[in-house]
């Protein structure tokens, strides 16, 4: 997940905007688009994006801050997302959370100061047998303890 | 040699990727075939090894282990996979395939009895579709349960330059996995059930909103859909009958609300997930204001069989109303969880204690919250309540999708309760009062019982009835069933700490 494009292309939006308005409900697909392209939904698209779509900038920003999903800054290289739903929970799923955001020093949703990894919180990966689960960029891990948790964190960097 | 390994993103959380670097280094001559999951995640990654034709199972699997599974002297030999009585006593209609084969060998698919229904409804006119659904009794399995056939004729009879076949993916709830496994399992069944679907109420355009939290399940059924288009049956015409259906699948973006259809069907448009006003229906003003199915994966998934098999034939399983099967996710804090499908009737103790084989923890079990965040704690006391849609509602709870998570005698009820109101308040879609501002104040007001004050007791309950009378959709009108079923069942939690704190 790491976005080597710290640099936002005008021209890159144009393209990842034209290539998704003709679709039926476009603004989801393309907002997609952009995130994996820049690590996050770069302000320099919002005037494009309405312009393309015939939206304001209200319902464009109303749109983005509905979803978890979409980043107005990029997160840190690699992203760790720790289940906090029921069926986690039930086998100690909080614990394992909260123990590792207090060794990091973190919040929910925060980055380690070297830019590594963001900690978020999601509500269930389709793990619910094989609890507390994580999720590493893409990747679905079962059964986390904090010995896991520290060797994934290892694996990225953090 | 063949050897199958799941690929199953539960296989693959639990090590299967590296098993299967293990086999390949050990066995480079070995056929490995990936497949869905069979649902005993317990024993993920479950290695199968064909032997004359029977696939004997060894797991759960480690890299150690590979070894001893290619010589058959491995200690984690199960036998023969379909021999296991997990397997034994499943009716799979749904599950027929998953774990079986390749999810993405279309002539696997179609050796095992996939097509046969989509070429049995080609010949059928919508009507006779529609109808077939209705006497299957198929019931949505998303949570709901209205009647599927009901909604398709609804859909059938709307009269609109184009109508819409929405697959309902966004599976947020915690104990639901099943339309995952599918996905990832078997998607052409589910790319099946929606050309049905398409045909018989004259929609020729599909969309599955898909959850981002399902990466693997999204890259497995947009290569099904792929080859679904290459081999003819998607597109301009469908299996050459002429008739037109396609489908694109849409990822979502991390709001639990979505999976309210209304609130999806604004997703889909591009649009906040806010829920809408019923009526007007979806399917008379669905998706882009035209007339739309939208239906559960599983009550698609489950169509292509009813086809197959006939309509008669799946009404015969289940009980009461509730017709046919349903899809156990036996999920929590439980020794032996995963997907068991079976008829509906079967009771809950039984899921726990027999199939379930009790905790994971070896301790008593305290709750088991039947339905996902929404659903009620059923206590211990409850055991014997048969899983159908009716009897479930007669005994205070909802069967919802069928997830059951499973909660030991550590657990406070009292921080459940909290929870669910803390769920409510963070994916609020904030459209009516009750559940935006009501979450919030559920919170406080459990936060004040816990410090012993008595009087917020009744003020949980009255705003728990304004919460579930006022509400728009499910998320606030049902998060009270949580609240209300802790407070009922176990009010020695909200009571000790009263009693601490004097």
């Amino acid at each position: 997940m790491a976005h080597p494009a710290t640099v936002i292309d005008g021209e890159e939006i144009a393209r990842i905007v034209d290539a998704h308005s003709a679709l039926e409900g476009p603004l989801l697909p393309m907002l997609h688009a952009l995130q994996e392209a820049f690590g996050h939904v770069p302000a320099q698209a919002h005037a494009p994006i309405c312009d393309a779509l015939n939206i304001t900038r209200a319902e464009l920003h109303g749109v983005i801050t509905f979803y978890h999903d979409f980043r107005e800054k990029p997160a840190g290289r690699h992203v760790l997302k720790i289940c906090r739903a029921e069926a986690c929970q039930s086998v100690g799923g909080a614990a394992v959370a909260d123990a590792l955001l207090a060794k990091l020093g973190l919040e929910w949703h925060g980055t380690t100061s070297d830019g590594a990894v963001t900690i978020e919180p999601v509500y269930c990966l389709g793990m619910c047998a094989c609890g507390p689960a994580a999720m590493v960029d893409d990747r679905v891990v079962g059964r986390v303890d904090a010995a896991k948790l520290e060797k994934l964190l290892a694996e990225v960097g953090a | 040699m063949k050897v199958y390994v799941p690929m199953d993103s539960a296989a693959k959380a639990l090590g299967a990727e590296d098993v299967v670097d293990a086999l390949r280094a050990a066995a480079p001559e070995a056929e490995i075939v990936r497949t869905g999951s069979r649902g005993m995640i317990w024993l993920e990654p479950l290695v199968e090894v064909e032997l004359d034709g029977v696939r004997l199972g060894f797991g759960p699997a480690e890299p150690s282990d590979v070894p001893g599974i290619l010589d058959g002297s491995s200690a984690k030999a199960l036998g023969p996979v379909e021999d296991l009585d997990w397997m034994k006593r499943q009716t799979r209609l749904t599950f027929a395939r998953v774990g079986v084969i390749d999810p993405l060998s279309l002539s696997d698919y179609q050796a095992h009895g996939g097509l046969t229904g989509l070429r049995r409804a080609l010949a059928m006119t919508g009507q006779e579709i529609v109808d077939e659904v209705k006497a299957s009794g198929l019931r949505g399995r998303g949570g709901a349960g209205f009647p599927t056939g009901i909604k398709w004729q609804t859909v059938h009879d709307a009269d609109a330059p184009q109508k819409y076949i929405v697959c309902n993916a966004d599976e947020g709830d915690s104990a639901t996995f099943a339309d995952r496994m599918l996905m990832e399992g078997d998607p052409f069944t589910l790319i099946e059930g929606m050309a049905i679907a398409g045909i018989g109420v004259g929609a020729t355009k599909g969309y599955v909103y898909l959850r981002s939290e399902y990466p693997d399940a999204i890259a497995v059924l947009s290569r099904a859909v792929e080859i679904a288009r290459a081999e003819g049956l998607l597109g301009g015409d469908v299996l050459g009958s002429g008739r037109a259906f396609n489908m694109e699948i849409r990822k979502g973006a991390g709001a639990y609300v979505c999976g309210e259809e209304t609130s999806l069907l604004n997703s889909l448009e591009g649009k906040r997930g806010v829920v809408r006003s019923k009526p007007p229906l979806p399917a008379l003003e669905g998706f882009l204001g035209r007339p739309t199915v939208v239906n559960n994966v599983i009550s698609l998934a489950t169509v292509p069989v009813i086809f197959e098999k006939g309509a008669q034939f799946y009404a015969d399983f289940g009980l009461g109303r509730s017709r046919g099967t349903v899809t156990l996710q036996i999920a929590g804090n439980v020794a032996q969880g995963g997907l068991f499908e079976t008829a509906f009737g079967i009771s809950l103790g039984e899921v726990v204690n027999d199939l379930g084989g009790g905790t994971a923890s070896g301790r008593p079990v305290k709750a088991v919250q039947v339905g996902g965040p929404l659903g009620a704690y059923m206590p211990v006391s409850k055991f014997d309540t048969p899983l159908g849609y009716e009897e479930f509602d007669t005994a205070g709870g909802l069967i919802g999708h069928a997830g059951l998570t499973v909660f030991d005698d550590t657990t406070d009820m009292l921080g459940m309760a909290r929870f669910a109101m803390e769920f409510c308040a963070v994916e609020s879609c904030g459209k009516c009062t009750p559940c935006r501002i009501g979450a919030v104040r559920g919170v406080e007001t459990i936060d004040r019982i816990a410090q012993g004050d008595a009087d917020a007791l009744p003020l949980l309950t009255d705003l728990c009835e304004t919460m579930k009378d006022g509400s728009l959709c499910a998320l606030g009108g049902f998060t009270p069933f949580p609240v209300m079923s802790a407070l009922t069942h176990f009010p020695d939690d909200f009571a000790r700490l009263k009693e601490a704190a004097e």
